[in-house]
């Protein structure tokens, strides 16, 4: 099938009784359980919190700077994600512009490729970071601290790296025109997700204090 | 107009409107890191940081994942799931706050 024949069949969907795409609807009946799933964790670390009895504290470990930037880096990443989309929203709507139609899918691609490295350095980033805890001590079981602080944040990571992996396959799969303006929405739906839970854990963990 | 389309619409004309929600969540950002370095009391400090927090979350939600534009099934699924959590939270801290004494 032509790139073309591709950009038509995404202005197709089946009627639905909803009117809405039965994808959409079950990604975001997914997220609704991710909210339960993070948020499980994150009450988990909060009931928690102060009950270490041995060290390294939060206070001792906490790198404030590093996450900042990391932090940095994923929110501009939810800024390529949404550029992505864009991007393969107005390639599909060219019509037969087939110049106009090719430098959307162009920059659909370039802001996709940036989602997935930007994705990659906060994952960089983050296993910086748990290098440098376990060097000062901090393993799974050290303390309550280690135990929720590494099972919230590594799962955040692993839903991180996930995402990666789909973008860089979104990407791939961009160059045999099997992606439809509707298959990078759903993946921008997770990354924009993965990106507030991480909104939450910078304020709860990092910025308050114990 | 669907909503599908609607939405496509509103996407196609936002470009520039992304980045200045970027722009915003960059400032909210170094607001946040910034009571890091500031003596601020903590009764204030925890309310302004939930406040920031919160003020990120609802633009990325309500922007970059569209929910302002979209079918408010979405966010029902959305904010149901959110809710449970939220509740599910306060039981636990007065709970295990009980427990501690």
């Amino acid at each position: 099938m032509s790139d073309a024949a591709l950009a038509h069949e995404a202005h197709e969907e089946h009627p639905t009784s909803t009117g809405l795409n039965h994808r959409k609807i079950l990604m975001w009946a997914f997220l609704g359980s991710e909210c339960i799933f993070f948020g499980s964790l994150i009450t988990t670390y909060l009931v928690y919190r102060g009950k270490s009895v041995v060290g390294p504290y939060p206070g001792e470990i906490l790198n404030i700077p590093l996450t900042s930037v990391s932090t940095f880096v994923l929110l501009m990443s939810s800024l390529a994600m949404v550029l992505s989309l864009a991007g393969f929203e107005r390639a599909a709507g060219a019509g037969t512009d087939e110049e106009r139609r090719r430098s959307e899918l162009k920059k659909g691609r370039f802001w996709l490729l940036m989602t997935a490295v930007l994705g990659t350095g906060f994952l960089g980033f983050q296993v910086y970071e748990f290098y440098e805890f376990v060097h000062h001590g901090l393993g799974l079981t050290t303390n309550l601290f280690g135990t929720t602080f590494y099972v919230l944040t590594g799962f955040h990571g692993t839903h991180v790296g996930v995402g990666v992996v789909w973008l860089v396959s979104l990407l791939v799969l961009s160059y045999f025109g099997k992606v439809k303006p509707l298959d990078v929405e759903l993946g921008g739906l997770y990354w924009h997700f993965v990106d507030i839970v991480w909104i939450i854990i910078f304020t709860l963990i990092y910025l308050i204090p114990s | 107009m669907s909503t599908e389309a609607a939405h496509t619409d509103e996407a196609h004309a936002t470009t520039g409107h992304y980045v200045r929600i970027a722009i915003i969540l960059t400032i909210l950002t170094i607001l946040e890191v910034a009571t890091y370095y500031v003596d601020i009391p903590f009764a204030l400090l925890i309310p302004l940081l939930l406040v920031l927090a919160g003020m990120k979350f609802a633009l990325v939600v309500a922007y970059y994942m569209h929910l302002r534009y979209d079918s408010k099934l979405f966010s029902g699924f959305f904010f149901f799931g959110l809710t449970i959590e939220i509740l599910l939270l306060i039981a636990l801290m007065v709970l295990f706050g009980i427990r501690s004494g």
